[in-house]
């Protein structure tokens, strides 16, 4: 069984002048215990998908379940097992802590007691704060206490919209260490993140942009597929760097990577020698070829 | 770039208290002109009560710091002339269009009406919108925003222009393109003070410093960091730095 299941689901919002089509014929399916990313920038279309998944929101096409429970049909039952972190915050900013978690537990009949394993973890975190009023948290903390209420009724399936934007590399991690511990209990996972590097912390992920998929795969298989070399290119002075790269005639991108730039020509077989000549009045120049990452195969669906 | 280095930025000891919660803890630095700065720091760590004091509209509570040569105790009006700002937050109004966005900023950064028409065109033509110059800002792609919101913060040719988290959710290649116009600017001499929570970004800047607890914890070149810290990448360097941080936001 998929524990979640998309086909062809579109999804079109009409403002006074124009139709904007948010999710446009998107399909695929997240199997049991799997932690699966969906990764895109803003106005992928990653919040519509959430919002159709957890019965929010209504498909203007196709069909989608969530543990064999239609999304239309079913919505009542799927509300009961599945958990759901949306994107902004929205607990209750004028209730404490405690009083956050102890509601969440209430509307879905039981109590914090009982499933006080799942959170333990994370809740000891929160536990000094816990008479402190949810909206006087700091992000970090607030993205906690969000996760421990969308977890306290023991769902079967997780759904977390974007909860590290925004969030310090440190609160990041320290996340997602928590996904993989509460994967390990056997909650399958739903994630969104424009985050790129964090993709390769999922199973599997899907590419998205402008509503659409570009690619579903594990991290890894993504990344064999950039079918082009891909070289690193630096020197000292990487303003004048990248525009010379860029008006060389043999490359076919270049984009800014930080601390390099990531090149790729368009021959099969690159000529370096050639490259470097042209290169020659660029002091400290490197070039090295490396592996892509997936930021890199994004951008190379993207100018597809 | 320049060879004899330009202090813009400087800071000595500029702290700033809250009752007995010291935000900002005795921070000193220096950025030079046409330098692109990265200000990191774990959520909670300082960051923005140090950014507002640098922009004069936060007083310090003691210490010294002159932005463009002005003092952020009584300059604060030239201080303000001087710089630009945007963040991810705020940038421009949504339900103006893209010529009354850049003619209001140019207005409030005290350009002539003369001034603001030549440049408003010359900033239209390279952004390609000339055909769009019309439009509503809120109609625009988010991408489209963040470069037009940073051309604007720029168009009075300040010394210093800040950004505050200014690359949030956009796409890959919009991020590099936007990149681009930091390179651009800071070749151009303005000096680029930039925070952000995307590590690899900070790879782009000429020196980093990340700031833990209110106190600047470290300050190098992206490379010196990696060297010093014995890491691969600046998120190690991060993690190592601001795992033990004792404070939330």
């Amino acid at each position: 069984m998929n524990v979640i299941e998309l086909k062809n689901i579109t999804k079109t919002y009409r403002t006074k002048k124009n139709i904007i089509t948010a999710v446009d014929d998107v399909s695929f399916s997240v199997g049991e215990g799997e932690l699966f990313g969906l990764i895109g920038p803003d106005g992928a279309g990653k919040t519509s998908i959430f919002r159709i998944l957890t019965t929010l929101l209504l498909a203007d096409k196709g069909n989608a379940a969530v543990m064999d429970l239609d999304v239309v049909k079913s919505y009542k039952e799927i509300r009961k097992i599945i958990g759901y972190m949306p994107g902004r915050f929205s607990l209750y900013q004028d209730l404490s802590v405690e009083e956050n978690l102890e509601f969440f537990a209430t509307i879905f009949n039981t109590t914090i007691e009982a499933n006080y394993d799942l959170v333990s973890d994370i809740y000891k975190q929160l536990e000094p704060f816990k008479t402190r009023r949810a909206g006087k948290l700091s992000g970090g903390m607030k993205q906690k206490l969000a996760l421990c209420c969308a977890l306290i009724h023991k769902p079967k399936v997780l759904f977390l919209d974007e909860p590290t934007t925004g969030v310090d590399p440190v609160s990041r991690k320290e996340f997602w260490e928590m996904l993989k511990r509460l994967k390990a209990q056997g909650i399958s996972i739903l994630v969104s993140t424009p985050y790129m590097d964090e993709a390769k912390l999922c199973d599997r992920i899907a590419l998205i942009q402008n509503g659409s998929i570009l690619e579903i795969d594990t991290p890894q298989n993504i990344i064999n597929r950039f079918d082009k070399n891909l070289y690193a290119v630096k020197s000292k002075s990487m303003f004048n760097l990248l525009n010379d790269l860029r008006a060389y005639s043999k490359t076919e991108s270049c984009f800014a990577f930080g601390n390099y730039h990531h090149l790729v020509l368009n021959e099969v077989e690159p000529d370096l020698d050639e490259l470097k000549s042209y290169l020659q009045n660029h002091i400290d120049l490197e070039i090295t070829l490396i592996q892509p990452n997936i930021e890199d195969r994004f951008m190379q669906l993207m100018r597809k | 770039m320049n060879t004899q280095k330009e202090i813009v930025i400087k800071t000595d000891k500029l702290t700033k208290k809250f009752g007995d919660f010291i935000a900002a803890n005795e921070i000193t630095f220096e950025v030079f002109k046409g330098e692109i700065f990265g200000f990191l720091g774990a959520n909670g760590a300082g960051k923005t009560t140090a950014m507002k004091m640098l922009i004069g509209i936060s007083k310090p509570s003691s210490g010294n710091a002159t932005i463009a040569g002005f003092d952020v105790y009584e300059d604060t009006e030239n201080i303000k002339r001087s710089i630009g700002y945007m963040s991810q937050k705020f940038s421009l109004y949504e339900d103006l269009t893209i010529k009354e966005n850049i003619t209001l900023f140019g207005g409030i950064y005290g350009l002539s009406d003369d001034e603001i028409e030549t440049k408003c065109n010359e900033l239209l033509q390279k952004l390609n919108l000339q055909n769009d110059a019309n439009k509503l800002v809120g109609s625009l792609p988010l991408g489209w925003k963040q470069k037009l919101a940073f051309s604007t913060a720029i168009f009075h040719t300040p010394k210093i222009v800040f950004l505050d988290e200014p690359t949030g959710g956009v796409d890959p290649i919009t991020r590099r393109q936007f990149w681009d116009m930091i390179y651009e600017a800071a070749h151009n001499g303005i000096t680029v003070f930039v925070t952000t929570h995307y590590m690899d970004e900070a790879e782009y800047c000429d020196r980093v410093s990340i700031m833990v607890d209110g106190v600047i914890k470290a300050l190098d070149s992206p490379a010196g960091l990696k060297k010093q810290f014995n890491a691969n990448s600046m998120d190690e360097v991060f993690l190592m730095l601001a795992r033990n941080a004792k404070r939330g936001e």
